[in-house]
């Protein structure tokens, strides 16, 4: 673990370069301020929102007791002097009591982030991103007993699950498969660290890259409360009561129907 | 034709599959499959890390290793592994491997104990070991030297060094580390069944519908035995139940139906209640044929003692005699005075321990004095004294323990119990080994496909070399020992050595050859294959014995460990796939590998290390009169004996023990050595400068398979049977007894065991030798007026009494501290820890503790702590998440890592009849740094 000294060096390395030339600066600012695959600190607002809120003041990356943060450089696609981290190198270890949130001066990171509702804040809430399994490199779905990502994971049996699955070809094994769980993942990239393949099988995107969403028409028998999903959905409603020009249209054309 | 990454890979899949199933592919598919192959060779091997036995596939490539692959056609685990198991390939070339021999040297190049490591050739290294082995010898006579042996010895490895020590040095000071892992399951089959050894095989986990774990995290520690447990209930939600006893929550809980968590020690409590349960409240599911006519009833002493030294010793703190006082007596607890009640005791009583050096002796009583015994149990007093998880309400502990009887006492359920370290050590392991016994006994789920207590073991060869060979300080191989004088005079013909050369004392154990060094009674120790150093309890006062007393210690390695670090001279070890071997896993399956690779830098096998130590000693140096202490007379002078059996007292132990007529008799080439190399019978392409100084070129007949073919003489006829070495290379190992090549898959039932059959007693047949004619009495005492009684073909069902452990947690070390492992690593992580992936994922021993105790000691996630006990502390960061989830008042420190050297913490007590430690239950305090 590096010293704070050093991370401090570093916020300063960032601010010359910053520093030493307007057209540098300029070229970062007008890419419009968005880098959709930099990963942030817990507590961060949705991407826009927290690159035109951070200061770049570093003081997230001066309370990282793991030294997991780090401040984006000019080379970096992550908008300049923002904090952002890379789990493989070293992930977010989920502190209980959030250092960077409370050290942040300027409303990017935000413990309101990490609250749900009437409960105090919980690191556990964060949503930094999302782990994501590929099946084909994960030795796990091939029957190896690993499940290294699932012991790691510090909400494991929540953010991780073992599918559990025969194994056909031995005929009396099991398969244990990782699964994330997206309602409780928080991205911290743990899983993504210790994963024991060459490139890792599991790793961190931004959420909003990875996750689907779900028609509000249509409400899962199976699952519970899958109906608050839709609970303030608006009326399904595309027709009005004049708007039937094309229906007539449709009518009214006929010839196609005798074409030989 | 080109075949692209993924389709090669789905091919040689579905090959080797096909093959294991025994199905007809298309022969392009095979041809394919080869072809992408390419140069590599594949071979056969096994696993190197756990007791499990996995067979795996060895890829080489010029003359180095590439890859490894599940072994499809192995019946353990079918072409799957563990991750340990995926890493067998990285663990061989890490860049720290040890290549020359290194030993502590002056600047003018002389040893000295505070010199630094320095290269050396092997010369210099072995006239060093000569000239100290020889002058303890001369000061102490045999009892002066020690040897710390292996669970992970190839079974040639661990013959050919018992041998040495036994035959050779006339010493019984060899131990191996298996004795901290398993000693006392090896006393609860003895004790039991007269044999060691379980009776079942793995497929009991596939025919039988409850898996009972008991103190062992399966799903950690034998994960492809694991998965072969999830598969059962998988497919068969309903029916199969699956049961986790611990004292924390664990991987193996994700699985379980049913998971009792328990205060340290009160399995022993538990496992009375259920017997409690089967004889006052569901007498019929007594199976009295059985009882009646295979079993016996019997118990033993209770006062003696936890393996401690006493408190006199001079090297004890203040703070360490607060624990081993209780060594020579123990006031008894409230619980205590109920369960011990029966000797007429009770709580506040003064124990003395008057038995500990007979801790052993037992004596048959009637059925109902063994129902007298268990009448405390009831399910009141075994949840008040058991419960384990201070947030669970009594009701439903006890509920939970009702249920579990329940599964145990259904007519029609198979039941396996299984467990590991969880028993074993602890300071009342052997009992608690019998009390499994004991329950299945009466039920009759013993030895039976599907059900029986069945004991797993961890290391790759515990079974095979420790308990087969016999590489402990009291055996003998095949279950012989030292001290029966019929045992002696058979391996001394088989050895071919005089009658009278064996010691008939026993040597010193594990803790007792450390506790030896540190009181300068051994003074030359050779480590082989095992890091005692980190893997000891109490560690702080053998690391010191170590390096600031007058003695040599040797330690013969693959890589760097606090054993090197402290030891004298250092000697790089061929590991694993650069020899012949052979490991025999916990279903009693030996399993050889051959020779895939020259060893890297000058490191050597450990039997030529052995041999060539051999050479060095002749006859007249070793075979004179030799002092004991503690034995009259001392060793007789069998020199004159020696020389009318044609050896001269000149010839060294070599020309006798190792290079002897019938040893050369077995030839090298050897068919089944085709195209393989063998270091040891040829020497190698490296032509390593040997011990002489000159280029080693072999012994020139093929010694691994002549070890073998000796050793095997010990067990045939005697219920220990091995297939001859050719055999084993041509099948996926072979459980023993083999007899007329075929193996035995479940033992003493006459169905399945020829030696079960010939008894002629019945289905059944207990047939072990030990231990088969005893004393009688009552519950409270042996009555010698009632005379012996013999109990031939019987399993005797013990009463053992529930007891504290020596060192509790108090108001000054309020935490339960309990040691083990994680999946990742192996044992010390000499080997996993040096494999960057397994690195990553588990870089460090976490302190695993309860939110809530971490709020009371005013602790967050993450901080550094001092986990301090009477005897020593580490530095280690808290974890509250995560795989092992404790209950308050109890921490969990995994030991593989050596920056948080728990066994600085642990207190040494052992199962006074197994002298395994106890490395689960030591009282400690928690501390911010």
């Amino acid at each position: 673990m590096s010293s704070r000294r050093d991370a401090l060096r570093k916020i300063f390395n960032s601010a010359m370069i910053a520093g030493s030339g307007g057209l540098v600066w300029g070229t970062v600012a007008s890419s419009a301020a968005k880098s959709p695959l930099a990963l942030r600190p817990p507590g961060a607002l949705v991407d826009d929102k927290f690159v035109q809120a951070c200061i770049k003041c570093g003081k997230c990356v001066v309370a990282c007791p793991y030294d997991t943060l780090m401040l984006a450089e000019v080379t970096e696609d992550k908008c300049l002097g923002t904090p952002f981290f890379e789990p493989r190198k070293i992930p977010c270890y989920l502190c209980t009591n959030y250092p960077c949130i409370k050290a942040c001066p300027s409303g990017a990171l935000l413990i309101d982030n990490i609250q749900q509702e009437s409960e105090p804040a919980n690191i556990e809430n964060a949503r930094m991103g999302l782990a994501v399994v590929h099946k084909e490199s994960c030795i796990a779905f091939s029957g190896i007993q690993c499940d290294v990502c699932y012991r790691a994971c510090p909400l494991m049996g929540k953010a991780i699950v073992l599918v559990k699955e025969k194994n056909e070809f031995t005929g009396k094994h099991a398969n244990l498969k990782p699964v994330v769980n997206s309602d409780y993942c928080t991205g911290c990239g743990i899983c993504e660290k210790v994963c024991i393949v060459e490139k890792a099988a599991i790793f961190i995107l931004p959420v909003d890259l990875v996750t689907g969403k779900t028609g509000d028409h249509y409400v899962n028998s199976w699952e519970k409360n899958d109906e608050k999903r839709i609970e303030n959905r608006e009326t399904l409603q595309r027709s009005t009561d004049e708007d039937v020009e094309s229906a007539i249209e449709y009518l009214n054309s006929d010839n196609e129907l005798f074409e030989e | 034709m080109t075949l692209d990454r993924r389709r090669f890979i789905k091919r040689s899949a579905a090959v080797a599959a096909a093959t294991a199933a025994g199905i007809t592919i298309p022969i392009q598919d095979i041809k394919a499959a080869s072809s992408a192959e390419g140069n590599w060779k594949w071979d056969k091997a096994v696993c190197r890390f756990c007791g499990t036995g996995c067979g795996i596939m060895v890829a080489t490539k010029n003359d180095r290793i590439v890859a490894v692959k599940g072994d499809p056609l192995a019946p353990v685990n079918r072409g799957l592994n563990c991750i340990k198991g995926y890493f067998n390939a990285k663990i061989m070339y890490g860049e720290d491997r040890l290549k020359r021999p290194l030993l502590r040297v002056d600047e003018n190049g002389n040893f000295s104990k505070q010199g630094k490591f320095k290269p050396v050739s092997w010369k210099r290294a072995f006239d060093e070991m000569e000239l100290q082995m020889k002058k303890t010898l001369k000061e102490l006579g045999p009892t002066g030297i020690g040897v710390f042996s292996s669970g992970q010895h190839t079974i040639m490895e661990g013959y050919a060094i018992s041998k040495l020590m036994k035959a050779g040095f006339r010493s019984h000071n060899i131990d191996p580390n298996a004795r901290h892992c398993m000693a006392s399951a090896v006393v609860g089959f003895i004790q039991t069944f007269g044999i060691d050894e379980p009776a079942g095989n793995y497929d009991d986990i596939e025919i039988t519908d409850t898996i009972i774990s008991w103190g062992a995290n399966m799903a950690e520690m034998h994960p492809i035995l694991w998965s072969r447990a999830t598969e059962n209930k998988l497919s068969n939600r309903e029916r199969t139940k699956v049961v986790n006893l611990s004292t924390y929550t664990n991987r193996t809980s994700d699985l379980a139906d049913l998971e009792i968590i328990f205060k340290p020690n009160t399995d022993l409590a538990i496992w009375n209640y259920i017997a409690h349960e089967i004889v006052y409240n569901y007498p019929d599911s007594i199976d009295w044929e059985f009882v009646n006519k295979y079993t016996e009833f019997a118990t033993g002493v209770v006062d003696i003692g936890y393996g401690m030294r006493t408190p006199n010793h001079p090297k004890f703190t203040d703070k360490e005699k607060e624990t081993v006082r209780n060594e020579e007596s123990k006031v008894l607890s409230e619980d205590e005075g109920i369960s011990l009640s029966y000797l007429g005791y009770k709580a506040g009583d003064t124990m003395e321990m008057k038995n500990r050096a007979t801790s052993v002796k037992h004596w048959r009583i009637t059925f109902q004095e063994f129902k007298r015994g268990l009448k405390p149990y009831d399910v009141n007093y075994t949840a008040k004294v058991a419960k384990g998880n201070p947030s669970e309400s009594i009701d439903d502990f006890k509920k939970k323990l009702k249920q579990l009887a329940a599964l145990y006492i259904e007519k029609e359920r198979k039941v396996v119990s299984y467990w590991t370290m969880g028993f074993n050590q602890h300071t009342r392991g052997s009992w608690v080994n019998e009390q499994a016994y004991m329950v299945h006994l009466l039920l009759g789920k013993q030895s039976k496909p599907g059900s029986g207590a069945f004991s797993l073991t961890g290391q790759p060869s515990a079974c095979g070399t420790a308990r087969e060979v016999g590489t402990f300080a009291h055996r003998l191989p095949a279950d012989l020992v030292v001290a029966n004088p019929k045992h002696r005079v058979f391996s001394e013909k088989i050895w071919k050595v005089p009658f009278g050369t064996i010691n008939p004392k026993p040597g010193s154990h594990v803790m007792k050859i450390h506790r030896d060094i540190e009181d300068g009674k051994i003074k030359f120790a050779w480590i082989t294959t095992c890091n005692p150093y980190q893997n000891s309890a109490n560690a702080n006062h053998w690391l010191k014995a170590a390096r600031t007393m007058d003695n040599f210690i040797v330690c013969s390695d693959g890589y760097p460990g606090i054993s090197a670090k402290v030891s004298d001279l250092i000697l790089p070890s061929a590991m694993i796939f650069e020899k012949w071997g052979a490991f025999g896993n916990a279903e009693r399956r030996t399993q050889h590998w051959k020779q895939q690779v020259t060893p890297v830098g000058a490191a050597m096998p450990d039997i030529w290390q052995f041999v060539e130590l051999a050479k060095r000693f002749k006859l007249r140096e070793v075979w004179g009169a030799q002092p004991i202490p503690g034995l009259d007379g001392g060793l007789p002078d069998v020199l004159e004996k020696a020389q009318r059996m044609g050896y001269n007292p000149n010839d060294t132990l070599y020309d006798v023990l190792f290079a002897n007529k019938e040893a050369q008799s077995f030839a090298w080439p050897d068919p089944v050595g085709k195209d393989t190399q063998n270091t040891e019978a040829e020497g190698d392409k490296r032509d390593v400068t040997g011990s002489d100084d000159k280029p080693f070129k072999g012994y020139g007949f093929f010694i691994q398979k002549y070890l073998w073919e000796e050793y095997r003489k010990f067990g045939l006829g005697h219920g220990h049977d091995l297939a001859p070495f050719n055999a084993y290379h041509n099948v996926r190992g072979l459980k023993w007894p083999v007899v007329n090549g075929k193996e035995t898959l479940w033992r003493f039932n006459s169905k399945y065991d020829s030696y079960a059959e010939k008894a002629g007693v019945g289905d059944f047949a207990f047939y072990g030798k030990a231990l088969k004619e005893i004393g009688q009495g009552d519950l409270k005492a042996l009555k010698p007026a009632l005379g012996k009684y013999k109990l031939a073909n019987r399993a005797k069902i013990f009463f053992r009494p529930y007891m504290e452990p020596p060192e509790k947690p108090n108001g000054e070390y309020p935490f339960w501290m309990c040691t083990g492992r994680v999946l990742e690593h192996w044992h010390s992580g000499t080997m996993t820890m040096r494999v960057p992936e397994l690195y990553r994922a588990v870089p460090e021993a976490l302190c695993y503790m309860h939110p809530k105790d971490a709020v009371k000691s005013g602790l967050i996630e993450g901080d550094l702590v001092w986990v301090e006990s009477r005897r020593g502390k580490v530095k280690c960061h808290v974890e509250t998440r995560g795989r092992n989830r404790v209950p308050q008042g109890l921490v969990f420190i995994p030991w593989f890592d050596e920056k948080v050297f728990i066994n600085k913490v642990c207190l040494d007590a052992t199962c006074p009849m197994s002298k395994e430690t106890d490395f689960k239950k030591s009282a400690v305090k928690i501390y911010k740094v």
